[in-house]
Order: structure tokens, then sequence, then C-alpha cells
């Protein structure tokens, strides 16, 4: 990288890119003739076509969020997006067939390595489209689909047809029905009944092109009495102009199987990354989301879990790291629609710099849900005091019966912690970085453990040269 | 051949506008133990956290030598790093730091490299066993939610581990029960040979199992008097109406 490169990189260690290398690459802006085009290149179905173009329609005609951060949505430049690229010709199964240097870009984020030592599969996808797939052996012998969505739909339309956008339909918001008209790439994941998939499995997307817009689409079924744990990880080099990252994720969870997803996402500071991700969580199903994010300049995220069986239950944990420049808008949303299910939300986030993080939290309990339990723990750590931190909890409850607990928590980096760790030679960053990791401990613990290494040390690197 | 660890010159101290410290001198070698001595209030918890570098104290006048060097630019971790050591009367706690983990780096970080992982496991053993410490107590959170006498003993721990040159106890006895206390005194004993001790204390049960070279009285911020174990005695018994006339 050149020292110019480098400067505009700063501390985000992602921040590299490679020459752009499309095969296909779209003129910027967005017709219904770009949606089309998309649709005819990948050879779907007439429906698929046609749900596509639908979501167009709609996204043109639906209204910007009017929360979260509205000047900062303003700046999105729809027409200076480019909506599809393709890198490679085709997804191959062995990283020696992977164009060199995109593979050497999945070299320097560890991916080959990591599929090695404890995956059970991995989605590369570079741009707009997987670049690498691969699934272990044992999982395909016992029937677990794992394809990128493209060839998911190519392979399992009938599995595709039943489900796509039956948890996030087009109409959700105005950025699903724009993932709903240009998607391309994510995961589909089918997971038979009673199969445990004990690895977890992972995706990785990165961005490299400039002004680029990435818009995946994961659907995930897991078949009664199954399990899976599906992790996500996300960078792309930083631009002087903004990137858009734009996904939905459709988690489906049968009764009594289980689904946890794991994301840590770490865009760099030029990406706008707005993303929905909702499950539905059937009888005795347990939906869980472990959602980390560290990069991007706004993030507007909230996974959601629909409890819609008996005993279902909901796990939302989730921590937002925002520093100079970045918005992270995340949270959680929880709808109790069934008798006896439950739930817990905890949050946490450090605004560091200037940064602002909001928790944007939504807890519904329709009258038929009786005898349900939620309990939602939001707690902010400031660094300074420049920077920022909002709750804001709404609460619908229509069933006297429920049973909910509500704590929130606003703290400093008291100066007897740092002058207790500096008085053991630590320095002031290496102790602040102690402090943040420890305070997001509830949330890296949850993570595989070379993933919470990961995390920690890009914590103490965001802490490093920053205390003046 | 004594060799001179601490020495403070006319030391004063304020907190904001308000003079805490009011011009001590006092000098310790090697391998010699102090007692300070004196009421709530008189400037004992001061004197050690200055020592230390804490930043909430400004020294007005005077100066602190560490090892015949002026302390006063050096900052807190370079001062550990130096071999000083605070046993911190409340020390704070660390939510989501486990205490094996917080172990391991700060002796890396004052040693200044990470000891072998099977080498330190076992130095680690030994000192809790010392000290009489279930092993449950590295998967805690450090400090969080521990007893008065849990986060005393870890101080003596990180003592033992960290190896100082001069180590500054501020009121390591008190909350302690009688039992407690003689593990922690055995501790203080086990490096006091190599170490000079600085201790604070109200009391002389420490001082019947730690014995101390000298003893300083402390009042208002001056040392009114020094002495050899029997000035702790006499205070035991007599309590402090007696200092204040030479005050």
């Amino acid at each position: 990288m050149t020292q110019e490169a480098q400067d505009a990189v700063g501390d985000y260690k992602y921040g590299f890119h490679d020459p752009e290398s499309a095969t296909i690459r779209f003129d910027k802006g967005l017709s219904e003739q770009v949606v089309r085009d998309i649709s005819e290149l990948k050879g779907e179905p007439e429906w698929m076509t046609d749900i596509r173009v639908k979501a167009y329609h709609h996204f043109m005609e639906r209204e910007m969020p009017t929360w979260g951060n509205c000047d900062s949505l303003a700046g999105i430049d729809f027409d200076n997006v480019t909506y599809f690229l393709r890198s490679s010709d085709k997804t191959e199964k062995d990283w020696d067939d992977v164009p060199d240097d995109i593979k050497r870009t999945f070299d320097r984020l560890g991916i080959p390595e990591a599929e090695q030592k404890w995956l059970g599969g991995v989605t590369a996808q570079y741009e707009s489209e997987a670049v690498y797939h691969s699934i272990r052996e044992d999982l395909e012998e016992q029937g677990v689909l794992f394809l990128d969505m493209d060839s998911g739909l190519k392979e399992h339309p009938e599995i595709v047809k039943k489900y796509f956008g039956t948890v996030v339909p087009h109409t959700d918001n105005k950025f699903s029905a724009l993932n709903t008209a240009v998607w391309s790439g994510g995961s589909f994941i089918y997971v038979p009944k009673g199969v445990h998939v004990e690895m977890p499995v992972q995706a990785y997307f990165r961005i490299n092109a400039k002004n680029m817009g990435q818009f995946e689409r994961t659907l995930i079924i897991a078949d009664e009495g199954s399990s899976i744990h599906y992790v996500e990880g996300c960078t792309a080099p930083t631009y002087s102009t903004d990137s858009l990252h734009s996904a939905v994720v459709e988690l489906i969870a049968m009764e009594g199987a289980k689904i946890r997803y794991s994301t840590v996402q770490n865009w760099s500071a030029n990406v706008y990354n707005l993303v929905t991700k909702r499950g539905v969580a059937h009888k005795n199903a347990t939906v869980e989301w472990v959602d980390g994010n560290i990069g991007s300049k706004l993030t507007m995220k909230y996974p959601a879990v629909l409890l819609k069986g008996e005993g279902a239950h909901a796990e939302v944990i989730s921590v937002a790291y925002a520093g100079e420049g970045q918005h992270q808008d995340a949270g959680a949303k929880v709808h109790h629609l069934a008798p006896n299910t439950t739930s817990n939300i905890l949050s946490k986030s450090i605004s560091k710099n200037g940064g602002r993080s909001s928790y944007r939290g939504m807890l519904q309990v329709t009258p038929k849900a009786a005898g349900c339990r939620s309990k939602v723990v939001c707690d902010a750590l400031m660094l300074d005091e420049d920077s920022r931190s909002d709750t804001y909890p709404t609460m619908e409850i229509g069933n006297s019966t429920a049973d909910l607990e509500h704590e929130a928590s606003v703290s400093k980096v008291s100066g007897d912690q740092l002058f207790y760790l500096m008085s053991r030679g630590h320095t002031e960053e290496e102790a602040m970085g102690m402090i943040v990791n420890g305070f997001f401990e509830p949330f890296t613990r949850e993570l595989p453990m070379e993933y919470a290494v990961e995390l920690n040390r890009l914590l103490e690197l965001e802490m490093e040269g920053s205390i003046g | 051949m004594t060799e001179v660890l601490l020495r403070v010159e006319n030391l004063h101290v304020s907190v904001g506008d308000t003079p805490i410290i009011q011009g001590i001198s006092l000098e310790m070698n090697r391998g010699e133990i102090h007692a300070i001595m004196g009421r709530n209030g008189a400037g004992k918890s001061t004197l050690a956290n200055v020592i230390m570098g804490h930043p909430a104290y400004q020294i007005t006048n005077g100066a602190i030598h560490y090892k015949g060097q002026n302390i006063e630019d050096m900052e807190v971790f370079e001062r550990a790093r130096a071999g000083m050591f605070l046993s911190f009367q409340y020390p704070a706690a660390i939510p989501g730091v486990q205490v094996g983990t917080f172990l391991r780096k700060s002796v890396a970080s004052v040693r200044g490299e990470a000891p072998s992982p099977r080498a330190f496991r076992q130095e680690l053993n030994e000192a809790m066993k010392q000290l009489d410490m279930d092993k449950s107590f590295l998967s805690r959170y450090v400090n969080d939610g521990f007893s008065g006498g849990e986060k005393k003993r870890l101080e003596i721990l990180q003592m033992l581990l960290l190896q100082p040159h001069l180590a500054l106890l501020d009121e390591t006895d008190s909350g302690l029960d009688i039992d407690a206390l003689r593990i922690v005194a055995e501790g203080i004993n086990a490096v006091a040979k190599d170490t000079g001790c600085l201790i604070i204390t109200h009391y002389q049960r420490l001082l019947d199992l730690v014995k101390p070279d000298v003893v300083h009285v402390l009042i208002d911020g001056k040392i009114v008097e020094s002495g050899g174990p029997e000035l702790a005695l006499k205070l035991e018994k007599e309590g402090y109406d007696w200092v204040d006339a030479l005050a």
C-alpha cells in the first residue's frame, strides 16, 4: 500500500483495496431495466423477475425513514451506486481456482485458514456474487444445503419460492424493497429435520470497488428439531466516497429448531450499512442474534424475532462501537405473538471521539401472548465528553400477564479504573482497551473463540493513538 | 551496601486548592519496612497515591526520588514498570476482565515480556497457594463483587507476582479477619527482604506480624514523630492525643 493510501486508511486494518477485476459491471444508477437486466443475467425464473420489479416500484415510491439519522441518510446518492458487479465468472469450490487477486484478499482476511481450522462451510462473496463456496462432506451427506443464494434459487427453486420474502416482505421498508429489487449473492441454507450442524458455517462479505452497492440476500431454514450456527463477517476498503450495503436476512426456525446468527460487522467508515434481519421462531424454537457493529459510517439495523409458536424463545445480544464520524443506530425487536414465549435482549454500546450510538428497541406483546417473559438490558459506555448515546425503547404490551424487566445504564470510564490499571504497568491506551473489552465481554463470550480474539484485538487497535 | 530506594524531600501536595501534605521528608533503603500511622484525613493515603503518580494530586513543592531519580515526570505505568507497586485501599472493579487475564497481562507489562504460559501457571499456582486462594478466583472479574478481604488478597497476589522493589501498602490490613491478616502478612514478609515497604495503617495488629524498621506518625500532612517499633506500641496504648501536642 502507498503511504497516501495508508494515511487514508488510518487505523482500519482492512482498508486496503485491490484493483477492480470486473467481468461485468453495470452502469451506475437504478432503473426498472437495471433490475430486469440483473434477473436476466442470472437466468432467473419469471416469478423472481416479477418480485424484483414489484419491489423496485415500491422502492421508488417509498419515503426514506423519518427516524434514525435522516441527515446522514439524505447523503446517499442512489444514482451514484453501482448495483451489480461480477468479478468472477463462477463460484469455485477450490481456493486455487479463485482468481489470484481475489484469493489474495481473502488470504489477508484469514478466511481459508479459518475454514480449515474450525468451520463447517464457507461462502466468500466479493462485490455482488460468491466467488468461493464449500461445505464439509459430512454435512452434505446429512442433507444440509448450504449454497450461495443464486445457486440456491437455481437448484432449489421450490424451497426459495415457498419462503423468500415471507419473513421480510419487500414492503417492509425502503431498504428491504431495494434489496428485493437488486439482490445478489448471500447464503441459502436448509437444515433437515433433526440434524445438528455442530461446527459454525461462515459467510464473508467483501466490498472492493468504489461506490459499490452490495445487496446480499440470506435465507436460512432450520427444519424441526435441527440446529445451526451461522457466522457472518464483512469488511471494505476505505474510500473517500461512500458505498452502500443493504442486506436482507430471513431466518425460519421450525418447531423445536435453533438458529444462531452471529455477525461481526466491520465495514470501513465510508459504508452505509442498512440491513433488515428478521427471524421467525415456531413452537419451542429458538432464534438468537449475536450482532456486533464496529465499523460503517451509519448502521441502521434492528435484528428482529417473531415468536410465533408457543414456548418459542428469542435472544438478541448486540454491541455497537461508534468512533469518530460514526453513528450506530442499532437495537432489537421482539414480537411475542404466542403464549409462554420468552426473550432476552442485551445491548451494549460504546461511543468515542464524537461517535454516536443509539439503542432503538421494540418489544411487543400481543393479547394472545399470555404468560410470556422478557428481559431488556441496555448499557452504554461513554469514553469522552464529545460522544453521544441515546436510548429509544418502545414497548407495546397487550397482555397483562406478561412478566417484563427493563434495565438501562449509561456510564463513563472512571479515573480510578484507569489509575488502577496503569499502576499495574499498562499505558492509558492499554488500560482503556481492557476496560472496553471487559464491557463487551458478555457479547464476546458468545462468539466462537477465534472471532472473540479478533474482536478484542480490533477494539484494542481502536483505543490506540486516541488518548490526548 | 545500603541503597537509598525512596527519598521524599520536603513534599507538599494539594488536591485542587486544598493542601493535603505540607512538608514531608523521609528516606527508605531497600529491604526496609516503614510504617506510616495517623488518624483518618492525616494525608496517609495521599502520600501513597502521590508516590504512585495519581493524576488528581499536584506536587506544589518538594520532590520524590526513586532509585536516585526525580520521578515527577514519570507516567504511572512507567513507575510500575520501574518496580513501584501500590496495594490499593479501595481497588477499582474492572467488570468483564477476568483475574487470570489481568494478572498475565500485568506481569507481561511490568516485566517487559510475556512469561511462558507454563512458567506463569506454575508461579501463579504457588502464589495462590501461599495466600490460600481458590483457583476459581481466576475466572472472576477483577474486584467485581469481591468482599473487602478478597480484594486485599488479590492486591497481595499481584504484589507477589509483580515482585516490586518498592511496595506501597495502603491500609492493606483493613477489613481483614485475623486469619486473612496472618496470610497477608506472610505475603508481605515474603517480598520484604528485597523490597522497600511503606505500610500505611491505623492499627498495631499488622505491625505485630510485619515488623517495621521505622514508624512515622503523620498529623495534618506532616510527620511529627519518627521512631522504632516501640512508637507503634505506644500509639496503640495511648492513642494519638499525646502526638497532637507535637503538631
